[in-house]
């Protein structure tokens, strides 16, 4: 298999440097990709739209059946993960590690068994090390700032680097990390099973919401210059917030797609203690 | 002094990535994985292009290393490959 | 094409030759290792670096980020085009990041499978187990 590889790669390879002869110049303003489309984006996004950054304009308003699509993408893969792993063929018995916190004594019960909840007794995991209060009190304090610093990345897409993707990516990342400095169950408990797997096709919702809220106002989907009537702001404006309305279903979206992977492939579908 | 930081950058990219896929260690891999998402946004960034490398440093770097630690913590940690 | 103009060439267009390195070393990993989760990261440095190849499309020389320098209130300044980099490679590279990810976490779904059932994850043991059913 590795004498294939390598003959393969190498022909693929002179194919690809044999293309490369044609190319243009390292940074030319004038090569075919810099001015079939690009200029009338770049002079027109900000009497059209009114957003600074073109990017974002691009990604959510001149292309946004694009982005509506890989939305739709990344639900089905977060909905892939959890049928693959969830729903599982076999029940094993489970057994499960209890801890008496006076003593240390540990407790193993077989086939299912579980002590119901009180103060003595403490859940932990098959690999347990005593809890670091430096790494506990270190994360709980830094996990709001995390949060916040999401929803702000979120909210400026119009005018510096970031907007939905970045921003739901950063909100997910707070909840792993609880997940990580903690235990999984204390993740569960803070953001439960049902409520991720709900608010992902809420994120999906939000987006194809506004642009068939454009289509019952009379003009195509997608387009947010029919929203002036709804806000009682100019079409340019109104176009600034359908931006804004599509972000924000985008960062709900991408946001419980990453909880819901890592949950599912920390615990191998269990959901009963993860990394 | 352009050029000079792109090519360092560049053989520093496919250092990692040649690294990644020789350790025997799983979990070497994952790390080594994470380096290399972070230089791509270190070139992304001395291009102009700070919208893909915000989203390559929260994605490649952060979350994506997250799933290829949690997936080798489940599996095998040792390969022979 | 004789020695004096082909060296030059060869020299100004060096980013392309350590792209198509990236690539094919992607590539590689990807049909030769036996290793699931080797060949998964391989797979992610081919995308990584086919984005790397689209997005040096984008870069115009003496060009600034693609944010309008004016901010909110610039609305009725001309706007030149040849001030910013092109913006839709950036956009197109966007999507395929995210999607990337989330095909990621697809793959290591499916090798937490195959490891349930077959109990390793070499590509040739996992064969020999198959052949002998």
């Amino acid at each position: 298999m590795k004498i294939i590889g390598l003959i393969i790669t190498i022909v693929t390879g002179a194919f690809l440097v044999y293309a490369a002869a044609d190319f243009p110049a390292w940074a030319d303003p004038n090569s075919p990709a810099s001015t079939y489309l690009s200029p009338y984006f770049i002079e027109n996004s900000m009497k059209d739209t009114s957003v600074p950054n073109f990017v974002t304009s691009l990604l959510a308003d001149y292309r946004g059946f694009d982005t509506m699509f890989e939305t739709t993408v990344i639900f089905t893969a977060g909905l892939v993960c959890f049928i693959l792993l969830r729903i599982s063929g076999r029940k094993e018995p489970e057994t499960s590690h209890y801890r008496h916190v006076l003593t240390g004594v540990t407790v193993t019960l077989k086939e299912g068994r579980k002590i119901p909840a009180s103060e003595d007794f403490e859940r932990i995991d098959d690999l347990w090390t005593p809890p670091d209060l430096i790494i506990k009190t270190g994360c709980r304090l830094m996990i709001p700032f995390i949060q916040l610093f999401g929803l702000y990345v979120i909210a400026h897409g119009h005018s510096s680097p970031g907007g939905g993707f970045q921003g739901g990516v950063i909100l997910g990342a707070s909840i792993i990390l609880l997940a990580i400095s903690h235990d999984l169950r204390t993740a569960l408990e803070r953001m439960r099973e049902k409520v991720v797997a709900i608010l992902c096709p809420v994120g999906v919702a939000i987006y194809a919401g506004t642009g068939t809220l454009c289509l019952l106002l009379g003009v195509n989907f997608l387009d947010y210059s029919a929203l002036a009537s709804v806000l009682h702001v100019d079409p340019i404006a109104a176009r600034s917030h359908g931006i804004f309305m599509v972000e924000i279903g985008v960062g709900i979206a991408v946001m419980t797609t990453m909880i819901w992977i890592y949950n599912n492939i920390s615990s191998a579908g269990k959901y009963n203690q993860g990394l | 002094m352009f050029w000079q930081i792109d090519l360092a950058i560049l053989t520093l990219v496919v250092v990692t990535a040649v690294a990644s896929l020789m350790v025997k260690d799983l979990l070497g891999a994952a790390i080594l994985f994470g380096a290399y998402s972070f230089l791509m946004c270190l070139l992304w960034s001395i291009m102009g292009a700070v919208d893909v490398a915000f989203t390559e440093a929260s994605v490649g770097a952060g979350v994506s290393s997250v799933f290829f630690v949690a997936a080798v913590f489940r599996t095998s940690r040792r390969t022979k490959d | 094409m004789n020695m004096a103009e082909l060296i030059p060439a060869l020299i100004a267009k060096y980013n392309y030759w350590i792209y198509i390195t990236l690539m094919m070393i992607g590539l590689y990993a990807m049909i030769a290792k036996n290793n699931l989760v080797k060949k998964i990261v391989g797979m992610n440095i081919f995308q990584t670096a086919i984005i790397l190849y689209y997005v040096s499309i984008g870069v115009k020389k003496g060009a600034t980020i693609p944010i309008s320098a004016g901010g909110h209130g610039a609305a009725h300044e001309a706007v030149h085009a040849a001030d910013y980099l092109n913006p839709l490679p950036h956009v197109l590279m966007l999507t395929a990041i995210v999607v990337g990810v989330a095909t990621l976490g697809v793959a290591l779904a499916l090798c937490l499978r195959i490891y349930n059932r077959y109990n390793t994850l070499e590509e040739d043991e996992i064969l020999a187990q198959i052949r002998k059913k």
